[in-house]
């Protein structure tokens, strides 16, 4: 990162901790063993492996056969949907999942209505970006086999009610899986208090290195693997170990939660102030997602009468980088999907902001943040012939 | 390059840009654009010849301009416009205004024939799924100029293009095509998605097929 860059943009992707890379690089050159391999220099390899499993389940309350290493969240979130559904066709062909999902998720699942006839239900969310316990159990069906939704969502930051969807699938004896890639640096990922069957976790947002991920399979859940071959991760994820990935992904893992309770504090001061001074210094402006249940680290704010992509790059003339919900930013040209669910029109999504912190965000930096961008708004605004009302925006919805 | 890997941003070419995913042309637009209002109050009182508004904030892009007109020698003495957009929106109606302005000002006739191609032209180049943006200033421009002939006595000088029907149903004409296929639906099922074509009158499919193939090879280039 350049020095004087303002990162706004964790929820897209994390550096890499300091710490984590020391812990990694003896994998590259000198440890850099088969752990499959039944020789000295692949047996060290294999423990450390063993070591970052184990580290991890810990972390999850879980045991350390429960934890598979994949390549990514989307690797993990495709094995959970896709291995967990196509295992269990003997009960049923339904799952249940939300309209703010990732892609990763969305997308699994309309392939499989697609070309394996499943039936998806996606559930609506509140202008929050909630979905509650009880719209799970009404769209439980006989055939139901598998819930997934997940922990934080990645735009607006709203975290769902998991411990409580986790209790309705349970009683319903229904598998449950939560994409929690969001939530790893923040929230508390203990999968017996969530009641979770599946949870995914990946490295690039937490810290840790890029391709790797990881799933976590309640113990005796049937799955079929989605790669085939050398038969590594019990049979569910064939391929040589990613060593220095895996060693990494833990030790990311066990800094965010070691310290998840004091940074959560800080970050949300700075976020507060952030969210505060955009939306009393610049009119026409309005948090999306939950006023509280948000990650400590997400501001999404919807900036009326202007357009994302242009906010964002004249932002990056001062050095700072955030991202959009703006069709422009994405390959289809429709606005963000999140923004839209949870009841934004479309004029109101193209304007939307996200601005994630991190572990390097100051106080420095969100002033800066506060000092340029209502003349930006400004700027951007003269040359605008929309004129919006907030009210008009979010309509009979409810107007913060 | 197939179709599916001009839809994807990161592959949009850098050119001068460098980190920049535009050309220095259309940063220099998008950050110090030509021909705005300097003051509301400016705004409030010009007193244009034509205005046109193409576009809504609900898709992504709308475009005002405003032009004042010679009636001697149809030139196009001043122009002021409007974006709600993106970078190359605004860089694009900016370039527009600019060159309808410049040199004594754009007769009316040449003015009607900008095509899109020539503003992408002058900004050296967009990415090619940004097209569309650059698609509505001529025709804010074209609608603009409209409203002077009809203003100045002139009404059969107007020219609106007519559209042809294709979904018989649905009423979907040419134009609806051409407009989704510039805003990134390049398949027929995604124009479907879009549209929904031929969901009733399956009748059309054939043609609404060939135009789809049509407007992609005339704003993405041939397959």
């Amino acid at each position: 990162m350049k020095s004087k860059e303002i990162y706004l943009d964790h929820s897209a992707t994390t550096y890499l901790d300091p710490r984590v890379k020391e812990e990694m690089d003896k994998y590259f050159c000198d440890e850099f063993g088969n752990p499959g391999s039944f020789n000295t220099t692949g047996l060290r390899a294999k423990k450390a492996v063993d070591k970052a499993r184990k580290t991890i389940a810990d972390i999850l309350n879980a045991k350390p056969n429960e934890i598979v290493f994949t390549g990514s969240g989307t690797e993990s979130i495709n094995l959970a949907i896709k291995g967990v559904v196509r295992a269990n066709k003997d009960k049923g062909k339904h799952i249940i999942t939300t309209t703010i999902e990732h892609h990763a998720v969305l997308d699994t699942c309309e392939y499989l209505e697609r070309y394996e006839e499943f039936e998806v239900t996606y559930l609506e969310v509140d202008r929050d970006g909630l979905v509650t316990p009880e719209q799970v159990k009404k769209a439980i069906r006989k055939d139901t086999v598998l819930i997934s939704i997940m922990f934080a969502n990645n735009e607006i930051g709203t975290i769902e009610p998991i411990k409580e969807i986790g209790e309705v699938a349970k009683k319903h004896k229904v598998l449950f899986h939560t994409d929690a890639c969001q939530a790893g640096c923040s929230q508390d990922l203990n999968v017996e208090k969530l009641n979770v069957d599946l949870l995914t976790l990946n490295g690039s947002k937490i810290y840790g290195p890029k391709g790797t991920g990881l799933l976590y399979l309640r113990k005796g859940i049937k799955i079929h693997p989605i790669i085939h071959g050398g038969g590594q991760e019990r049979g569910l994820r064939s391929g040589t170990e990613n060593v220095p990935g895996i060693v990494g992904l833990a030790k990311a893992l066990e800094i965010c939660q070691k310290e998840r309770n004091k940074e959560n504090k800080r970050l949300i001061v700075l976020r507060d102030k952030l969210v505060k001074e955009i939306t009393t210094k610049i009119p026409k402006t309005f948090l999306n997602g939950h006023p509280t249940k948000r990650l400590p680290n997400n501001a999404n704010i919807t900036i009326l009468d202007i357009e994302g992509e242009a906010i964002m790059l004249y932002m990056n003339q001062y050095e700072i980088c955030a991202s959009s919900g703006s069709a422009c930013t994405s390959k289809t040209l429709d606005p963000s999907h999140v923004i839209l669910a949870i009841g934004l029109p479309y004029e109101a999504a193209h304007g939307s902001i996200r601005f994630s912190l991190g572990r390097r965000t100051t106080e420095k930096d969100i002033n800066q943040v506060i000092k340029v961008l209502p003349d930006i708004v400004k700027h951007l605004r003269s040359m605008s012939p929309v004129n919006l009302e907030v009210k008009d925006v979010l309509g009979g919805i409810k107007n913060d | 390059m197939t179709s599916a890997e001009k839809d994807n941003y990161a592959d949009v070419k850098t050119k001068t840009g460098k980190e920049w995913f535009y050309t220095d042309v259309v940063k220099k637009h998008f950050f110090n654009p030509k021909n705005l209002f300097k003051t509301e109050k400016e705004a409030e009182n010009y007193k244009a010849d034509g205005v046109g508004i193409v576009g809504s904030p609900a898709c992504g892009d709308m475009m005002k301009m405003w032009i004042k007109v010679d009636p001697k020698t149809e030139r196009i003495k001043d122009c002021k416009w409007q974006t709600f957009g993106c970078a190359s929106a605004i860089a694009s109606t900016s370039m527009l205004s600019v060159m309808i302005t410049e040199k004594g000002g754009m007769k009316l006739d040449k003015a009607l024939q900008i095509k899109p191609q020539d503003i992408v032209k002058r900004l050296v180049d967009l990415p090619p799924r940004k097209f569309h943006c650059s698609v509505l200033g001529d025709k804010a421009l074209r609608e603009a100029i409209n409203v002077y002939f009809e203003k100045s006595g002139q009404k059969d000088r107007v020219v609106r293009q007519g559209a042809k029907i294709i979904d018989k149903q649905l009423k979907i004409t040419d134009k609806d095509i051409e407009e989704a296929v510039l805003e990134g639906a390049t398949t027929f099922e995604a124009v479907q998605k879009k549209t929904k074509i031929g969901v009733n009158d399956k009748s059309c499919i054939p043609e609404a097929e060939q135009l789809i193939r049509f407007y992609r090879e005339k704003y993405f280039g041939p397959d």
